[in-house]
C-alpha cells in the first residue's frame, strides 16, 4: 500500500496520474493547487500594464530585434532623418554594456533611454516600466524599443510593445529563419538588412530567406532596405506610418 | 539562457502560492510547455534547483509534460501536427494556418506540505 495516501500502488508518488489527490500522512497533508498561469504570468502583467500606459498617451511602441550588428540603431537613424518632423520619437535601447547606441540616438536630438542589463541577454516588461517612468509620455508619438542583440531570449519575454519586427541582415545567412525559428515567428514584420551589400554576397538569397521566414510566420511581410543606401526605406516608413495611432504631430 | 529568467519566474509564483497556504515545503511542479516555447526543457530542469536553493522549493520534483504543436489550415480546415516549426498545412501545403497549441508555458499545478488542510484549491 502507497505509504501517502493508502492507495493500491506499492511505491512511493506524489500524485496518480491526472487525477486530482489528495495525499495525506499522520503529521502533514499534501495538497493539489492548481494554477493554469503562464510562467510568465508576472512579466505578462506588467507587459499588459506598459502596453495600457503607452495607449492611454496614443504612443505605438515597435519592438526592434535582431542578433547583434544586423543594423538595429543604424535602421532607427535613418528613420528618425525621416521621421523626426512628423513624429515625436523616442528610442529605449537594451544591451549588456556601454551608452554607445543611446549616443548615436541623441546625436540624431532623440530623447534615449539606455537600459543596461548586465547579464541578461533581454529586456522584459519591469525594465521596460522602468525606462518608461524617465520619459515624458506626453511629448512622445513613436516609441522603438531596440532590444538586446540576440536571436533567441527577446522573443519570449512581452514587453507592452504594439509590434515586433526582426531584422535580418544580409551577412548573416538566409536560413536564420529556419535555425531561430521562435524570434521569427513571433515577428509582425521582417527586415532583410544591408541589401546594399547583396552584389557583393553570393551565399545570401532574400527569396530563401522569405521562404524560410514564411513558413515559420505565415501571415507577416517582409522589407528588403539599406540603412546606408535609403534603398527600401520608404517601404518600411510606409509600415510604420500605417501602424501609428492617430495622434500625429504639427510640427 | 532564458530559462533562468522563466525559473525565477516560475519559482516567484511557487513562492507566492506556497506562503498564502502556509506550506512546508514545495513537492512537485506540474509544467505544460509547448514545442514551440523557444525552451530547452533539460536547461529549464538544470536551472530550477539552484534558482530555488534555500527556498521551500528547493527538493520540489519538476515534471514537465510537453505538448506537440497542432496548426489549423484557413484554406482547407484541416489540423497537422508540426515538426520544427513548419506552419505549412501538411494536407494542402498552404502556409495561412492559425496555431492551435504548442506555444503554452504554463504552471499547471503545484503539490505542497501543509500542517491541516483538507481542500484542493485553484489560484484565482
Amino acid at each position: 500500500m502507497c505509504s501517502d495516501c493508502g492507495c493500491h500502488h506499492n511505491k512511493n508518488h506524489t500524485v496518480h496520474n491526472g487525477e486530482r489527490a489528495l495525499l495525506k500522512t499522520a503529521a502533514t497533508t499534501s495538497t493539489v493547487i492548481n494554477v493554469h498561469r503562464s510562467l510568465l504570468f508576472e512579466n505578462n502583467q506588467q507587459a499588459e500594464r506598459n502596453r495600457k500606459q503607452l495607449r492611454q498617451h496614443n504612443i505605438t511602441a515597435i519592438n526592434l530585434m535582431s542578433s547583434p550588428g544586423s543594423g538595429k540603431t543604424a535602421l532607427l537613424e535613418r528613420t528618425i532623418d525621416a521621421f523626426a518632423s512628423r513624429y515625436r520619437i523616442a528610442v529605449i535601447e537594451g544591451d549588456l554594456e556601454t551608452e554607445n547606441d543611446a549616443k548615436r540616438i541623441r546625436a540624431k536630438g532623440v530623447t534615449a533611454i539606455q537600459i543596461t542589463t548586465g547579464s541578461a541577454c533581454h529586456l522584459d516588461a519591469e525594465m521596460v516600466n522602468s525606462a518608461l517612468q524617465q520619459l515624458d509620455l506626453e511629448q512622445i508619438d513613436l516609441l522603438f524599443i531596440e532590444n538586446v542583440g540576440n536571436l533567441v531570449c527577446p522573443a519570449s519575454f512581452d514587453l507592452g510593445q504594439h509590434r515586433n519586427v526582426t531584422l535580418l541582415s544580409t551577412t548573416e545567412g538566409d536560413d536564420k529563419p529556419a535555425k531561430y525559428p521562435v524570434i521569427f515567428r513571433v515577428a509582425d514584420l521582417m527586415l532583410i538588412t544591408k541589401c546594399d551589400l547583396l552584389p557583393l554576397l553570393d551565399d545570401f538569397d532574400p527569396q530563401q530567406a522569405t521562404d524560410y521566414f514564411k513558413a515559420v510566420s505565415s501571415c507577416a511581410p517582409v522589407i528588403q532596405l539599406s540603412s546606408k543606401s535609403g534603398m527600401g526605406i520608404d517601404g518600411w516608413l510606409e509600415w510604420l506610418a500605417s501602424h501609428q495611432t492617430n495622434k500625429t504631430t504639427d510640427a | 539562457m532564458h530559462e533562468f529568467s522563466l525559473c525565477r519566474g516560475l519559482l516567484q509564483q511557487v513562492m507566492q502560492i506556497s506562503e498564502a497556504h502556509q506550506a512546508q515545503a514545495v513537492k512537485s511542479i506540474h509544467l505544460k510547455i509547448g514545442a514551440l516555447a523557444g525552451i530547452e526543457v533539460e536547461l529549464l530542469r538544470r536551472a530550477f534547483p539552484i534558482v530555488a536553493q534555500g527556498t521551500t522549493a528547493q527538493h520540489a520534483t519538476l515534471e514537465i509534460t510537453t505538448l506537440a504543436a497542432t496548426v489549423l489550415c484557413t484554406e482547407c480546415g484541416q489540423t497537422s501536427v508540426i515538426k520544427q516549426h513548419r506552419l505549412t498545412c501538411h494536407h494542402c501545403k498552404n502556409r495561412a494556418t492559425q496555431l492551435l497549441c504548442g506555444d503554452e508555458l504554463r504552471l499547471e499545478n503545484i503539490i505542497i506540505k501543509q500542517p491541516r488542510n483538507n481542500e484542493q484549491h485553484d489560484v484565482q
